[in-house]
């Protein structure tokens, strides 16, 4: 297969997320390997979105949703286990967990749960409407997480140690960035297929023509639905992984503010396209590191940028470096 | 008498004031062309998206294939083997011309739900697809994209696309509009065959191809049905003259 220039910029943007905190682990510069961390966990955020957005056209701002919900599946777990709490008694006795391959479960089929019951109900509605109501599921959840004292409230919850994963030393940021970088590898690699497949063509056309989709014989809604279910899933895995980066989990992951930068996070980089959110994702934290350390006023600067692509860069930063997207036939 | 894949039985629909549809009567038969035809505004559209499912009557039936389906959706008549052409283009304009066919005979075959196979390699559904191009006449086109095709070939495209459904009955919602002499003829030639397949409803403004391909011709006037009969007995129909072809003709 030819190496498109698209690829090609792929490979380079995936290599580049690698070899930047390798080169600071050998420095030892644990900082840098952090940011990094912190971009491909993003990222990650922003590949569950695109699936919705990108491939199915669908505008929702309430991603931070699932984003917090799988915060709060790693803080309510953890917080459990190193309470010693157990988090319920019957049918069985458990008290929560330190495990990091149970919260990643534990917060994918929490955040599918809660996409499938918000995309039921806003999936009846389209345009500004869907964008609406996806904002007051979100900042319904939000003003729960506040007033939910269990748990925090407002404050959040902190957890003192990461959680573990089996054969790695979670604390050594490079081990942790390891796990990062594999499972947003893992989710393109998904995504790339989803696109491709039978499921995502029919999404697509959905997409550009409901119709079309309609007279083949295909139900946009339940398409719809099902690529909303395997977004928040894929965001929610996100933000338990963002939860353990930072040992923190509060309200704020709910928050509008939260949907609204992953969604930057796809526009930067260009909506429906792969790689996108990993370039957005790696611009907005260069930004933030760079820019921030100018003026606590950076978001200033972030705004224009985001302005002049949405103006005159449709396709995000992959698509003023690579060009158009070729329809593959 | 051949087989009744279609039937409408007194579809009555009313837009406020409007009546739209008026007690419409009729029929599709195996191996017909049954053409409809109409003055602008006689609520053609109206009775098609009626019969496809995208609009309910106020009252009356819709049976397709011997089934009442007046509560089923667009996809269940689609599912159940009726393939439309829509009046104005509906293709998904950012894929190539094959993945629009390649979409049809997905649709058709049904199962959606994978997320791992590559869709454009499955050599079933490429096969029905490059197939139906073929028989369209758009072969050198198929790595096309979509919205860079002519009026013309798009309208070629929506008739790929129904075929790759293996539909047992068409409904042509004006096939031959902003087609040219050329292309009008061939199209009209390619239905000649088709009706053989499965019958065609078609709705269309081209009169020498309605007078050359349908078997019967129903006039819409109104929402009412003023005339059905073949070629010959609808331009000998007086009424149909007055009200369609031109007062001037009929005196």
């Amino acid at each position: 297969m030819m190496l498109t220039r698209e690829s090609l910029l792929n490979w380079a943007m995936i290599a580049a997320l690698l070899v930047v905190p390798l080169a600071a682990w050998s420095l030892d510069e644990p900082f840098i390997i952090t940011l990094a961390t912190k971009a491909a966990i993003l990222a990650l955020a922003g590949v569950g979105l695109n699936i919705a957005l990108g491939l199915g056209g669908l505008i929702s701002l309430g991603h931070a949703a699932f984003f917090g919900i799988g915060g709060y599946a790693m803080g309510i777990l953890a917080a459990h286990a190193q309470n010693y709490e157990p988090l319920f008694e019957w049918p069985f006795l458990f008290e929560g967990s330190n495990q990091m391959p149970l919260i990643w479960l534990v917060a994918v089929v929490f955040s599918a749960l809660a996409a499938l019951v918000i995309g039921a109900l806003s999936l009846r509605t389209s345009g500004v409407y869907f964008i609406m109501i996806t904002l007051a599921f979100g900042q319904m959840l939000y003003y729960f997480a506040i007033s939910w004292s269990a748990y925090g409230g407002e404050d959040g919850l902190s957890i003192w140690v990461r959680n573990e994963f089996p054969g790695l030393n979670t604390l050594d940021p490079i081990q942790f960035f390891a796990i990062a970088y594999v499972i947003l590898c893992l989710a393109l690699v998904f995504a790339a297929r989803l696109a491709r497949s039978p499921f995502g063509l029919a999404l697509a056309a959905a997409r550009q023509n409901e119709d079309r989709v309609q007279a083949v014989g295909l139900t946009p809604f339940v398409l719809r639905l099902t690529a909303f279910v395997i977004s928040g899933a894929i965001t929610g895995l996100a933000g338990a992984l963002f939860a353990d980066l930072n040992r923190f989990v509060s309200p704020t992951m709910l928050s509008w503010h939260t949907s609204g930068e992953i969604m930057i996070f796809v526009i930067l980089g260009g909506v429906g396209r792969l790689y996108g959110p990993v370039a957005g994702a790696a611009l907005y934290i260069l930004l933030e590191h760079l820019l921030g350390g100018i003026s606590d006023y950076w978001q200033i600067f972030l705004g224009v940028l985001l302005l002049l692509i949405v103006l005159f860069a449709r396709g995000g930063l992959i698509g003023a470096l690579a060009g158009r997207e070729k329809a593959h036939g | 008498m051949a087989d009744v894949v279609l039937k409408t039985d007194r579809l009555n629909k009313c837009f406020g004031a409007l009546k739209a549809s008026s007690d419409v009567s009729l029929d599709l038969r195996s191996g017909e062309i049954h053409a409809l035809i109409g003055p602008n505004g006689a609520g053609k559209s109206t009775l098609i998206k009626q019969i496809a499912g995208n609009l309910v009557p106020d009252s009356g039936t819709v049976e397709l294939l011997g089934q009442d389906v007046t509560a089923l959706d667009t996809v269940a008549r689609a599912r159940m083997g009726l393939g439309r052409t829509f009046q104005i283009s509906a293709l998904a304009m950012e894929y190539t011309v094959l993945q629009n066919a390649v979409l049809g005979a997905l649709g058709g075959r049904g199962r959606v739900f994978h997320f791992f196979r590559n869709v454009m390699k499955d050599p079933e559904l490429l096969e029905q697809a490059r197939d139906a191009l073929e028989r369209v006449g758009l072969t050198q086109d198929a790595n096309r994209r979509t919205a860079d095709l002519s009026h013309g070939q798009r309208r070629q495209l929506e008739v790929a696309v129904a075929l790759t459904l293996k539909p047992k009955l068409f409904l042509m919602d004006e096939p031959m509009a902003g087609l040219g002499t050329a292309g009008s003829k061939a199209l009209t030639g390619f239905l000649d065959g088709l009706r053989q397949e499965a019958p065609i409803l078609l709705v269309e403004h081209d009169m020498d191809a309605v007078f050359a391909l349908a078997d019967r011709i129903s006039v819409l006037v109104y929402g009412q049905i003023i005339a059905t009969g073949t070629a010959d007995e609808i331009r000998a129909n007086a009424e149909v003259r007055r009200a369609y072809l031109g007062e001037e003709d009929a005196a």
